[in-house]
């Protein structure tokens, strides 16, 4: 079953021009989060709108959808104005997975992908030959046809999601759109998902709109992404960007709109990593990938990671003989050898006060304060 | 080739499942209680302080009358409106039960926990003490005009508090919180009852009619009264299988309701109507039945194992209609003069279901003070 004779083969078959969103309010003034926006969501791609906790992520989805009347601008849905489209109509183009929790009670699986045809059932939601069809293709392409039969409330955060997915492609939408639907789920599923979604945008022709928080998730997964960054001033509206992640992240605008104080994102592994020690410097050489895992642990413990072994106060050199890693530790104190990584950092821990001193640092973080006390 | 077969098979339960229909189980279930109301039925015409044996019963109903006269006259100006009576307010308050358990989104929702059956009581006191009916009982010698107006400002009362109580339930969260709102809103407009009845308008008979209607009977109505509370009722419970397709939307919450494209004010509006109208007609006939509009669903859950409204509306009316028989059954204590009020009865079937639908709440870690 092909869902494309619905969404437009060109792009932005949902689209906004000029958009605001944010909350009315007659006391305050009207609080703006997103102004003058221009999207389009492409037919046959994975999009993520992306942004940190609280940055209007939620309310902008609920004014493309529908669900939130926009403080000006317009939204069209298969080049139809929204607001003129009627509730059934709307519903037969796009269709939400939300994040609030479904109490599904005694409803079998069945039965809830079965509700997502109702903008096609008569008045006694009786399901046609069509209907069982578009249920049966929705809970196939899900990859939940087994749990068919199973009660909602049997089935785990992970399956749970699933089904809603397969409940919102019932409804056959031209455009797919999710709310934090990767909340409650673990990381290898939520990877799961994600491709699972970006398979149905491909295979179906599906605008899927992701809403997450998640970015190591987006720029994984998405092929476009509306990224939120936040205005550094309270009260004015946000900035959207429009890209490819990787040309995001490269920009740095991805790391700009997450990051804070105490983290930075750290381009070449893609994640959030602390902010770099002011205790000391280590250099890690060796066999990969116990390097790159020995240099984490020294990170954590407040050290910065150069490349230089002569300018290091530490060198860990990480080998792998017979099978067996191990840890060799250099510094003013000499040499030592470590089985693993835990001994190797109790050892880092003792040394601290005295790398401290060495490198004359007036005043100690609570780190090392923490350190000598136990 | 044992692939193609495995196959088969998934489409196969699929297609039972999709279809709607009610699979072999469920089809013995509803019968069941089909069977069950029956039978109950017509023990409730045989039982009473004069014991009519039920072949003879059988007969009077099939409409053969050649036993005793007195039989007849007995079966058809008492026991068979009381029969009456009983079955379809179970039903009516099941039903309207299960609907407000779907639209308040809270198990233990049920028309006099929400103090709707008070609200009713409201509408009723009016007319009654208005029209200044001289009748001894509550309700009664009012004449179909009279008995109309009962029933609509009963319904009335009804909606009003229903609409109210949904209101402020939404502004509060937990289930065990909407209670207490409904349960205020009861004893408020309970109150109002009181003042009106007990002040100034009180004869003495009103107020002894007040205090009987309190504790629920199906005996009070005669073929006077059943002219409107059957048709009433009837409409009711057709509004509210016109609904079953909005309830079973509205179980996955508001918002995902409307984006499947439900108008869910106007949903909502259709839910209060036929429930009000419901236990409205049947708290003015009847007086305010306790428990049994929390007690039925939750019964029937557990019987046809489904939460599909297309199962449940019927099979709600007909355990619902079963249960009230039954409950009428005990509170005629058969075989002695005595009788116990219907409402101590039911609330010994209503409490206990009320504790395990907490307990279980509780189990699944829903925050039930909260």
């Amino acid at each position: 079953m092909s869902l494309s004779s619905q969404a437009s083969d060109g792009s932005g078959v949902l689209a906004a021009r000029e958009l605001t969103v944010g909350y009315r309010s007659r006391r305050s003034g009207d609080r703006l989060l997103l102004t003058d926006l221009h999207l389009d969501l492409a037919a046959g791609e994975l999009t993520c709108l992306l942004g940190p906790n609280g940055c209007g992520k939620s309310t902008l989805l609920r004014g493309l959808t529908g669900l939130q009347a926009p403080l000006a601008g317009q939204v069209t849905l298969d080049g139809r104005d929204l607001t003129a489209l009627s509730s059934r109509h709307r519903a037969r183009l796009l269709s939400i997975v939300l994040t609030e929790a479904v109490d599904g009670g005694l409803l079998r699986c069945a039965d809830l992908v079965a509700l997502g045809r109702y903008p096609y059932t008569g008045w006694s939601g009786r399901l046609q030959p069509a209907d069982v069809a578009a249920v049966r293709w929705a809970l196939r392409v899900t990859g939940v046809e087994a749990l068919a039969e199973r009660r909602v409330d049997e089935l785990s955060d992970g399956e749970r999601q699933r089904v809603l997915i397969a409940r919102a492609l019932a409804q056959q939408p031209a455009v797919l759109a999710l709310d934090e639907p990767t909340a409650f789920v673990d990381l290898p599923h939520r990877v799961e998902l994600a491709e699972l979604l970006r398979s149905l945008a491909r295979e179906c022709g599906l605008a899927v709109l992701l809403v997450t928080h998640d970015l190591s998730l987006a720029l994984r997964s998405a092929d476009t992404v509306w990224l939120i960054e936040p205005s550094r001033s309270d009260g004015l509206p946000a900035h959207l960007h429009v890209g490819a992640p990787e040309d995001l992240a490269l920009d740095g605008v991805a790391g700009r709109a997450f990051a804070s104080d105490e983290v930075h994102f750290d381009l070449a592994t893609a994640t959030f990593v602390a902010r770099p020690g002011q205790l000391g410097t280590v250099a890690v050489t060796g066999v990969q990938p116990a390097a790159t895992w020995v240099g984490w642990a020294m990170a954590r413990e407040g050290l910065t990671v150069i490349a230089e072994a002569a300018e290091a106060d530490l060198v860990v050199t990480a080998t792998v003989a017979g099978g067996r890693r191990s840890w060799q530790m250099r510094s003013v104190a000499g040499i030592s050898e470590h089985p693993d990584i835990a001994s190797l950092v109790g050892a880092v821990r003792g040394l601290l006060p005295t790398l401290a001193s060495v490198s004359g640092a007036g005043e100690q973080p609570r780190s090392v304060q923490r350190a000598q006390q136990s | 080739m044992v692939a193609a077969r495995t196959d088969h098979a998934v489409t196969t339960t699929t297609s039972t499942a999709l279809t709607g229909l009610p699979g072999v189980s469920r089809a013995l279930a509803l019968g069941a209680a089909a069977l069950l109301a029956v039978v109950l039925f017509v023990l409730t015409v045989a039982v009473g302080s004069v014991s009519i044996p039920v072949s003879e019963v059988v007969r009077l109903l099939l409409g053969q009358e050649n036993g005793e006269q007195s039989w007849a006259v007995i079966v058809r100006e008492v026991r068979l409106p009381r029969a009456l009576t009983g079955l379809l307010a179970g039903a009516a308050l099941g039903v309207s039960g299960l609907q407000m358990q779907t639209l308040f989104r809270n198990p233990l929702a049920d028309p006099f926990i929400l103090g709707i059956s008070a609200g009713a009581s409201l509408g009723v006191a009016l007319v009654v003490l208005v029209a200044g009916a001289a009748g001894t009982a509550m309700v009664g010698g009012l004449g179909l005009l009279g008995n109309l107006g009962v029933a609509g400002a009963a319904a009335v009362g009804a909606a009003v508090v229903t609409a109210g109580v949904l209101a402020l339930s939404r502004r509060v969260t937990g289930p065990a919180t909407v209670l207490i709102v409904g349960l205020m809103a009861g004893y408020a407009t309970s109150a109002i009852v009181s003042v009106l009845i007990y002040s100034g308008f009180g004869r003495l008979e009103r107020i002894r009619a007040y205090v009987a209607w309190g504790f629920g009977s199906f005996g009070g109505t005669t073929w006077s009264e059943l002219q409107v509370f059957v048709p009433v009722l009837l409409v009711g419970l057709a509004l509210s299988t016109a609904t079953t397709k909005q309830l079973n939307a509205l179980l996955l919450g508001d918002r995902y309701a409307s984006s499947m494209g439900l108008h869910v004010r106007r949903a909502r509006l259709g839910i209060i109507l036929a429930a009000s109208l419901m236990a409205g007609t049947v708290t003015a006939f009847c007086g305010p039945i306790a428990f049994l509009g929390v007690a039925v669903p939750h019964l029937t859950r557990g019987l046809v194992r489904s939460g599909d409204h297309r199962l449940l509306v019927p099979a709600v009316a007909l355990v619902g209609a079963a249960t009230a028989l039954a409950a009428g059954l005990v509170a005629q204590l058969p075989g002695t003069d005595a009788a116990l009020p219907l409402n101590a009865v039911t609330s010994l079937i209503g409490a206990p279901v009320v504790v395990a639908v907490l307990l279980r709440l509780r189990r699944r870690g829903a925050a039930v003070l909260a």
